[in-house]
């Protein structure tokens, strides 16, 4: 059994809106494994965004706890979780959130420049097919370029964990399987423990565990002993 | 928050106008309604003895409507109240007490029996310097003859709204008063039995005084006449007139600045809104609100912002424009006060506010209202940006990342990085235009009291006084050091150019009163030269060399030619220096002198006084020691004020136009600074790219202020430069940078108070969410 790099217990959150309130997570025990990548599928709403977000050190969950490795996140102030995620975690979003005033490698260098064991820019983006385009401005690239961008961003600083948001979830088809050929690779090349949200069922079939998520709960989780090439998945 | 601080800049621009106006138009309608009242007179003119029999020819001359003769004098007083002695100005009461012109408007009392040789009317600011009453006693030495003088009622005239002695340089209510006394008495006095000295002249309506000046001189000049001049040279009315000026040029000159100010705020706030809320429009477009209606709801938005700023504007403006007003008055010796800012000028500030605050959002509620609806609904296109030469220098510069995001935002937004320096600069400009006046009145003073006019005091006789009188003046108590001059009115000729002046004559090297040159070193008059301060040179048209002719019109009233022997720069009066010796010489009088300037032990100074109140010819005494003090103390008051308002006005500009630049900033880039929060930046890096930008502009907002306050200064000085006095443009290094410690001090806090939001940023909505 590979190294356990997430473990949560019981760990609830419940958004407080006024009259009502609203379970987003609901007792949710989990363990994640170091080199593996893991998709959280469910609807929306389902509540695997509140995980990543609580994992990623981007917000507290109301009740249980967290830890990565021996590092107990659930009461950690700003401070600590500033350092955690500059250390050790890489993120990608939906809407890749590029700095529109930075170059390609200006945004990777973002990174860089305060990641304690960084990879050279250029060499972040050239793992992504990206180094003829390292001078363009964000409005200069496409869609599925943009993310590329942003994972080549995120995995610069050599990240034990690279938690990514419904990556292809702004991209068509083809774009998707190149930013999820990106994602493979790197899981691949660095064994880098990745998590990745999606909705999209056929994503699946590229992770080694699959855990689904309805109501704020684990549903089932599945372990694939085979996995496709995110070019021979299509949506 | 950001729209209260639009409106309080705009606010600023309304209070400024409304006081400016209000005040201008309450000193011009009070002085023009005084004047009117109490018949001002239209031109004035002093001779030496002119008998009673020359007035209907007088009366004769074209454009003449009524005139009144006078007799007027100066004498020493002995206050019962003051070991100092004071100048008593005196002026004689019209038989029966009936004033054709320049009617006093009895305060308290009554006015003197006119036939008592004992009662007289003083003026009511000296009345009050002192405490004096209806029936207290003075006592005045007159010809050499002490008397005991009761007052029987106090007056304000129109002749003395600002009173200054001979020779002084400031008001000094307690030193010098104006005595009215019954003709008879006055007559005997000053040997003018059958005869004036005085003469006020109100002119036919659309008369030019030019025409009616000539005519007077012509006929006064076998009488000792002096020159007659208009109201421009009655001392009080140009000092009123002067404020008056400066009252108009602030109001013309400032609100502008704040109106630009606001509008190019709302223009950049209005902006920023119709961006955030442009879901919002392509929703109401679809819902079926017109373009038009659109339009309209941004510009009334704009309009809510106008309404609150210049009703607060009115409100403070209004306020502020009464109280100073009513302290003007009391300044200015005004007996009434006609206060009433027209509801046109309400309207007036009014309408500037709004239609700026409007022009401002007009671009933005445009942008809305052409906005397509299905466009709106979707996000709006990443800000695109361009690899530029700049980019060259920053790569070989090898700036951080989060500096080149500052410069490329100061890049890709020119005219905005541009427009908030230029704010930030006016509030820069407005530190330095009013700190300016500190160096200015500092440099004057060390001019005029501690380089040229060293003496403690000067010692004025009633008619010139043999050399000899130097070495019994140097006699009286407590004199160190005594020096004599003259003073010669004349009228100097250079072309077309002329200008009635007194001419100062000194013997050389004096040490006491001494004119300065350029070099520091005290400049000499050769016989035959005449020095001339800068401001008269440049009236007359004269350089170095040039020679002029100067018409005494004093003694045996000969024109001279004189040569302009150099050109000093000076700020008070309009300077002419001669030579006494050769004046002497010239006149073919034995030497003589009619003022002596002298140097006193401080100690005994009382003792000096009690011996003056006995001294018969000694007509004035002017203290410069208590000058001294007085200035600098009025200055120091006045110039606390002043710096108060500026700084004030300085940090509202900074903060309306930083807060609101932080704010904007911090509404474009929330989303990027999230990203790099989530990324592993801490708090301060990222408060580094939100603050960097406002700082760095609030920087290159530095010297741009500085050289628009420097002009401002220049303005100032310019604009304040009359024949009364000039003001120097002093710039210190020290004046700069304390301009720049308030503004920047001012951004540092406002973009502090905005940077306190990052920390509520929530991340989580930014992985979500799409802008």
């Amino acid at each position: 059994m590979p190294e356990t790099v997430f473990r949560t217990e019981g760990v609830t959150k419940v958004y407080d809106t006024g009259n009502v309130k609203v379970f987003a997570l609901a007792r949710v025990d989990l363990a994640l494994y170091s080199g593996q990548l893991t998709v959280l599928l469910g609807p929306s709403g389902s509540g695997k965004s509140t995980l990543l977000n609580i994992l990623g050190g981007l917000d507290h969950a109301t009740e249980g706890r967290v830890w990565f490795r021996d590092l107990e996140l659930t009461n950690l102030p700003d401070r600590q979780l500033t350092r955690y995620r500059r250390d050790y975690v890489g993120f990608v979003f939906q809407f890749y959130n590029l700095v529109p005033s930075l170059t390609a490698r200006e945004n990777v260098q973002l990174v860089t420049d305060v990641a304690p064991n960084p990879m050279p820019a250029a060499e972040a983006l050239e793992l992504v097919g990206l180094d003829h385009r390292m001078d363009h401005f964000p409005s200069e690239l496409s869609g599925g370029e943009q993310q590329r961008v942003a994972i080549a961003r995120a995995i610069a600083k050599r990240p034990e964990i690279l938690l990514c948001d419904e990556p292809t979830g702004a991209l068509d088809s083809s774009t998707g399987v190149q930013v999820l050929e990106a994602l493979r690779d790197i899981n691949d090349r660095f064994g880098t423990t990745t998590v990745v949200i999606t909705h999209n069922a056929e994503i699946r079939k590229m992770a080694h565990r699959v855990i689904f998520f309805q109501d704020g709960k684990i549903s089932r989780v599945e372990q694939n002993d085979t996995l496709l090439a995110p070019s021979e998945i299509a949506w | 928050m950001q729209a209260l601080a639009i409106a309080l800049v705009l606010a600023c621009g309304v209070a400024i106008l409304l006081t400016a106006f209000g005040m201008y138009r309450a000193l011009d309608e009070t002085r023009r309604a005084y004047y009117e009242r109490n018949r001002f007179a239209d031109v004035f003119v002093q001779a030496r003895r002119v008998p009673e029999s020359l007035l209907p020819e007088l009366r004769a001359i074209p454009g003449v409507q009524m005139l009144e003769p006078g007799i007027v004098g100066n004498a020493i007083l002995d206050l019962p109240d003051r070991v100092a002695t004071a100048v008593g100005h005196i002026i004689a009461l019209p038989a029966n007490n009936v004033h054709q012109l320049n009617v006093p408007l009895l305060q308290s009392g009554r006015y003197p029996e006119p036939s008592s040789n004992f009662d007289v009317l003083v003026n009511e600011p000296f009345a009050r310097a002192h405490g004096y009453l209806p029936g207290d006693t003075i006592s005045i030495n007159l010809n050499g003859q002490k008397r005991a003088l009761r007052i029987t009622g106090t007056v304000q005239s129109p002749e003395f709204i600002y009173t200054i002695g001979p020779g002084a340089l400031m008001p000094d209510n307690a030193g010098y008063g104006i005595i009215w006394m019954p003709r008879p008495t006055t007559a005997a006095a000053f040997d003018m039995t059958g005869a004036f000295n005085n003469l006020a002249i109100k002119l036919a309506s659309g008369v030019r005084p030019e025409t009616v000046i000539d005519a007077i001189d012509n006929l006064l000049e076998p009488y000792g006449g002096l020159g007659a001049y208009d109201r421009s040279r009655q001392q009080s009315d140009a000092f009123v007139s002067a404020e008056i000026n400066q009252l108009r040029g602030m109001a013309v000159v400032l609100p502008p600045i704040f109106f630009a100010i606001s509008a190019f705020l709302v223009s950049m706030v209005m902006g920023r809104v119709v961006a955030l809320e442009r879901s919002e429009i392509g929703l109401l477009k679809a819902l079926g609100y017109s373009n038009f209606e659109v339009c309209l709801h941004y510009l009334m938005l704009a309009g809510l912002v106008a309404v609150t700023g210049i009703v607060i504007g009115w409100v403070a403006g209004g306020w502020l424009a009464r109280n100073l007003a009513l302290q003007y008055a009391e300044f200015f010796e005004f007996p009434f006060l006609i206060f009433s800012v027209s509801p046109w000028i309400y309207a007036l500030a009014g309408l500037a506010a709004l239609l700026t605050t409007i022009l401002g959002a007009t671009r933005s509620a445009l942008t809305a209202a052409w906005l397509a609806p299905a466009i709106a609904m979707q996000p709006p296109a990443p800000p695109s940006f361009k690899r530029s030469v700049i980019d060259v220098a920053m790569d070989s510069a090898r700036l951080s990342q989060p500096t080149i995001m500052i410069l490329r935002s100061f890049v890709r937004w020119p005219v905005r990085s541009l427009m908030t320096s230029l704010g930030l600069a006016m509030a820069v400009a407005s530190v330095v235009a009013s700190a300016f006046f500190n160096d200015a009145l500092d440099a004057i003073i060390e001019s005029a009291f501690y380089e040229s006019n060293r003496q403690d005091a000067m010692l004025l006789f009633a008619q010139d006084v043999p050399l000899g009188a130097l070495q019994d003046v140097r006699r009286l108590p407590g004199v160190l050091q005594v020096e004599g001059q003259q003073y010669h009115s004349a009228i100097l000729r250079h072309g077309a150019r002329q200008k009635t002046v007194a001419i100062e004559a000194r013997f050389p090297d004096p040490d006491l009163s001494r004119v300065i040159g350029a070099d520091g070193a005290v400049v000499n008059v050769p016989p035959g030269g005449i020095v001339l301060s800068e401001r008269l040179a440049s009236q007359l048209d004269v350089t170095i060399g040039d020679a002029l002719d100067a018409e005494f019109l004093t003694g045996k009233r000969e024109t001279l030619s004189l040569t302009v022997s150099q050109i000093v720069e000076q700020y008070f009066g309009l300077g002419a220096y001669v030579d006494l010796e050769y004046v002497n010489t010239l006149f073919r009088q034995v030497p003589q002198v009619s003022v002596v300037n002298v140097a006193l032990d401080e100690t005994r100074t009382d003792d000096l006084h009690e011996v003056l109140k006995g001294i018969p010819k000694l007509a004035s005494l002017v203290m410069l020691s208590d000058t001294r003090r007085s200035f600098d103390e009025t200055i120091e008051e006045n110039i606390v004020i002043m710096n108060t308002i500026y700084i004030t006005i300085a940090v509202l500009i900074t903060v309306g136009v930083a807060y609101n630049g932080a704010r904007i900033q911090l509404s474009e880039r929330a989303r990027e600074l999230a990203s790099l929060r989530i990324l592993g930046f801490t708090r301060a890096e990222v408060s580094y790219i939100l603050i960097g930008e406002t700082l760095l502009l609030a920087i290159l907002a530095q010297p741009l202020g500085w050289l628009i306050g420097a002009g401002i200064a220049k303005a100032m000085a310019d604009g304040f430069t009359s024949d009364l006095y000039s003001i120097p443009l002093v710039l210190k290094p020290a004046t700069f940078a304390s301009a720049s410690l308030v503004v920047l001090t001012a951004t540092v806090a406002s973009v502090l108070i905005v940077r306190r939001r990052l920390d509520r940023l929530n991340l989580v909505a930014v992985m979500k969410t799409r802008e």
